[in-house]
């Protein structure tokens, strides 16, 4: 009957060793000595609700996106067109998006239908009509292929611009994720203004050039009254004592030049008026175009448009080669500072908001962890106490067990780089109250074979047998139930049912399997009709 | 000697007691509705709502009404002040719904510069801010629904295959309970109906299939989360996402209790069958019932530790997982086991001679008109 006990032993053992191996890493102290160099690198995370840090959903407009995207699809449409000598009228964006496009001459619909097919595969024609003065209106849409592609592409893109602000930014081990329904989901342990993570990581940071039409006169402006290709945007200008003013300001619409060739962008200090303002460079192509936009538009003014507000146009005295430009506006060092940042890390594909938003002081964060210490030991000790006097020296094995149980959770949770948070630790406290109730179970059996006047060791035997498949049973809808919770919840929630899975898996382990083996060695210890402390 | 807590042999006859615990039961339910109907649903957290919370602390003294007055002149909707821990920890928690169009930055402005206006000199720092927006506020209602549901789909079959061994019955009501579902989606049924259906389903294909302990645990885990809501409505306490995981967790361990009776039941069951079913049942209950008292004392002592000393943050979870395991357990005493018998026809409880029907029953007993 005690045959395999050797072997039992050495299982258990072995065991005990792997954990120690995966904890010791996430004990203090450890990392970084000889001995953390040979240990596995994994360790217990701790979640951002005892770290303290920032957590934000962001919401990715992706819809915007996709009709920036048709826009410039139908501006290469137009220029393409025009190569091979079809003209097509200025495409217009539908709701959809759709694009609506007007070619002159119906005649040319056969070759406008070639070129559509052999360069733009990524539209499709919706609806086609003869329109008078010889014209024909295509509205064209994209493939969904080639949406869900576009989708895809923004959300990689946006992660990365993320990704890349919150480097130069400077966070320790921050955590970027794409999420279902176009979310983005970003931690940033450490962290506790949310209200300038936000404005780096929020921000469009959408980059433009485009040269100001100064023929509109005020009263036209007033009355939203601007020709063809022209637009109204705010102006945003400081007066002497500080403090922002809008003021209108006509546009061309078509933007001379973007922010894509930036290679670099750093704050500065005006030395005329001690204001800071952010000075960019660009690449050896992008210093070209500059170059060129500046020769042709000399004596006009160029409005530098961030985000749909322009900052500032100064009116062009000459050509600028070298590839430099400055932006000048109201900002505090940190603002020009955090400018630069996004500037240099890139604009985001489509705007962003932040969904949800949760940040945690690191005072709380350490409240947290101290409180959920605290309330575990006192849970732990409470059942230790009572099941060494309740049961005896079974009590004692079970009370080994269940440290034991403790030790290989969190190995458990150290080997999956699980991060525990603070409902993570009442799943903790819950899984003590679990583990012991295997031991409860087999213990009541016990007592109640041994009543039926079975001997010690037929009683223990019994009593294992029959509460293993009770066991078993009972925590499966627990499992089951942890599993569900892990699916549907958000990261706190997540770290309760690992803690929580963990803990049941290692308390069948401990209970049935290794408690059993102290219970045999304790029984063939001792005569075979002694009674047993149970 | 070693110590007893329930006296071996003891023999409470809780068969009989069950319409009293029926009506107990019946009455708990009800007292909950009560409240719920009268306060308008559930109270819920940001988690579901959406809003801001800024869990504020000060340096010097403050009162709570103080903090209220200076926050209402604000205009702030929703506005809501609680004092956390105790008077002289000068901890507020201040919450606000939002439109769309407000940032939580917004609401914590206005709130910093009320507080330097009124209370200037007075040091206080934001210990954590959440917001959560109205869109994700109603897709994190969505998905605990859905796991609720899943919850629920996922038991009834373990215990009908398990405990019956008609893990083709079980099949057909997965199968009946993912069409009724699909239909009503179909229908594009706003997700409380969908929730709803998907039990009134599981209840009825139960009972039609007569898988009576998978109908026994679910309604005893149902009768759990309706008192723990109830209770909760009662106390006036927010439902969050930890309630919901609270709320699953003390179905998995109402459940675990429950299955303990029942695997015992089978067991005397398939060991004497001469004796009626109550009186099967009545026994199983009096024998397992030390160890249900024990580890459920042992679960209360645990999550009664996280209550009192585990902090604001996780205090209202320990709240539900302590009215849970009460109530879980005193369901599968005198729910769980009991409605079994009440189940089963009369003339079903004395077994025939043979111990077990040889009937082999593939899936749905046809219907005798």
């Amino acid at each position: 009957m005690y045959r395999n006990l050797r072997w039992r032993l050495l299982v258990t053992l072995a065991v005990i060793l792997i954990a120690l191996v995966f904890l010791l890493p996430s004990a203090p102290g450890i990392k970084g000595t000889t001995l953390g160099k040979i240990l596995p690198d994994s360790a217990i995370n701790l979640g951002l609700d005892l770290k303290g840090g920032i957590h934000l959903t962001l919401g990715v407009d992706v819809d915007k996106a996709i009709e920036n995207n048709m826009g410039t699809l139908g501006q290469d449409l137009k220029a393409s067109a025009r190569e091979e000598n079809l003209a097509v009228l200025r495409p217009n964006i539908l709701p959809g998006p759709r694009l609506e496009a007007v070619l002159v001459g119906a005649d040319k619909q056969d070759a406008f239908e070639k070129l559509l097919a052999k360069s733009f595969a990524s539209l499709k024609i919706d609806a086609k009509e003869k329109q008078p003065e010889d014209r024909v209106r295509y509205v064209l849409s994209m493939t969904p292929a080639y949406k869900k592609e576009l989708s895809r592409l923004t959300l990689d893109q946006a992660v990365k611009t993320i990704r890349n602000r919150i480097d130069q930014f400077g966070v320790a081990e921050p955590d970027i994720r794409r999420q279902e329904g176009n979310r983005i989901q970003v931690q940033l342990p450490g962290l506790t203004d949310p209200e300038r993570a936000i404005a780096i990581i929020g921000k469009t940071a959408h980059l433009e050039f485009k040269i100001v039409d100064d023929s509109v006169d005020p009263a036209s402006i007033k009355a939203g009254l601007v020709g063809p290709g022209r637009e109204i945007t705010t102006m945003v200008t400081h007066g002497s004592k500080g403090g922002a003013n809008e003021t209108p300001i006509v546009l061309m619409k078509d933007a001379v030049m973007t922010g894509e060739y930036i290679t670099d962008a750093r704050a500065t200090i005006e030395s005329n008026n001690n204001q800071f303002a952010v000075s960019m460079n660009f690449n050896a192509r992008g210093a070209k175009v500059f170059e060129r936009i500046t020769e042709e538009n000399i004596k006009k003014r160029l409005a530098i448009v961030l985000d749909g507000k322009c900052y500032s146009a100064p009116v062009i005295q000459d050509k600028i080669p070298g590839g430099r430009a400055q932006i000048t506006g109201s900002f505090t060092q940190d603002e020009a500072r955090d400018l630069a940042i996004v500037l240099r890390a890139g604009a985001l594909p489509a705007p962003v908001s932040v969904l949800e938003q949760r940040t945690v002081g690191p005072t709380l964060g350490q409240e947290s962890i101290d409180a959920g210490i605290m309330s575990t030991l006192i849970a732990a000790v409470c059942i230790v106490v009572f099941m060494a006097v309740y049961y005896g020296f079974a009590g004692i094995f079970a009370n080994i067990v269940l440290l034991l149980n403790i030790v290989l959770t969190m190995a458990g949770l150290a080997a999956f780089g699980a991060t525990l948070t603070l409902p993570g630790i009442a799943g903790i406290i819950l899984t003590i109250a679990m583990a012991v109730d295997a031991n409860v179970l087999i213990y009541e059996r016990i007592r109640e074979e041994l009543r039926l006047g079975l001997k010690p060791a037929d009683a223990v035997h019994k009593g294992y047998d029959r509460a293993t498949l009770a066991i078993i049973d009972s925590n499966t809808t627990n499992v089951l139930v942890a599993i569900i919770l892990y699916q549907f919840g958000t990261g706190p929630i997540r770290g309760f049912a690992v803690t929580l899975v963990l803990g049941i898996l290692m308390s069948m382990f401990t209970a049935i399997f290794v408690s059993r083996i102290m219970f045999d060695l304790y029984i063939s210890k001792r005569p075979a009709n002694a009674a047993v402390s149970i | 000697m070693s110590f007893h807590l329930i006296k071996p042999n003891t023999n409470i006859d809780f068969i009989k007691l069950r319409y009293f615990a029926f009506a107990l039961s019946g009455l708990m339910i009800l007292i909950g509705a009560i409240s719920l109907v009268s306060k308008g649903g559930p109270r819920y957290g940001i988690d579901f709502a959406g809003g801001v919370i800024l869990q504020t602390k000060f340096e010097a003294e403050t009162k709570v009404e103080n903090v209220k007055k200076i926050l209402e002149a604000t205009n702030l909707p929703g506005l809501v002040v609680q004092q956390l821990g105790k008077a002289k920890d000068n901890e507020f928690l201040i919450r606000t719904s939002i439109g769309d169009n407000v940032s939580s930055a917004a609401v914590q402005k206005t709130v910093s510069e009320a507080f330097d206006k009124d209370l200037a000199g007075n040091k206080y720092t934001f210990k954590r801010i959440e917001m959560v927006g109205p869109k994700v506020g109603s897709d994190l209602r969505g998905k605990a629904l859905e796991a609720l549901y899943y919850a629920i789909l996922l038991i009834a079959i373990y215990i009908s295959g398990r405990f019956e061994h008609r893990w083709m019955a079980a099949g057909i009501m997965a199968a009946g309970l993912f069409a009724g579902i699909t239909a009503l989606q179909y229908l594009n049924a706003p997700q409380v109906w969908l929730v709803l259906g998907a039990l009134l389903i599981t209840l009825g294909l139960c009972f039609l299939l007569k898988l009576n302990y998978a109908l026994g645990a679910i309604v005893a885990l149902i009768h759990d989360v309706l008192v723990t809501i109830g209770t909760f409505s009662i106390l006036n306490k927010e439902f969050d996402l930890t309630i919901i995981a609270a709320l699953l967790t003390l179905i998995g361990y109402s459940l675990n209790d429950t299955i303990i009776v029942y695997d015992r039941i089978r067991e005397t069951h398939a060991a004497r069958t001469e004796d009626p079913l109550p009186v099967v049942i009545n026994k199983s209950v009096n024998q397992t019932l030390s160890r249900t008292v024990l580890t459920s004392g042992l679960a209360f002592l645990a999550v009664f530790s996280l209550f009192l000393f585990g902090g604001d943050v996780i205090h209202d979870f320990a709240l539900a997982m302590l009215i849970g395991i009460i109530v879980g357990t005193y369901s599968s005493i005198y729910v769980a086991a009991p409605i079994i018998v009440s189940l089963t026809p009369e003339d079903a409880h004395t077994p025939p001679a043979a111990p077990v029907k040889p009937i082999k029953r593939g899936g749905v007993k046809p219907l005798e008109v």
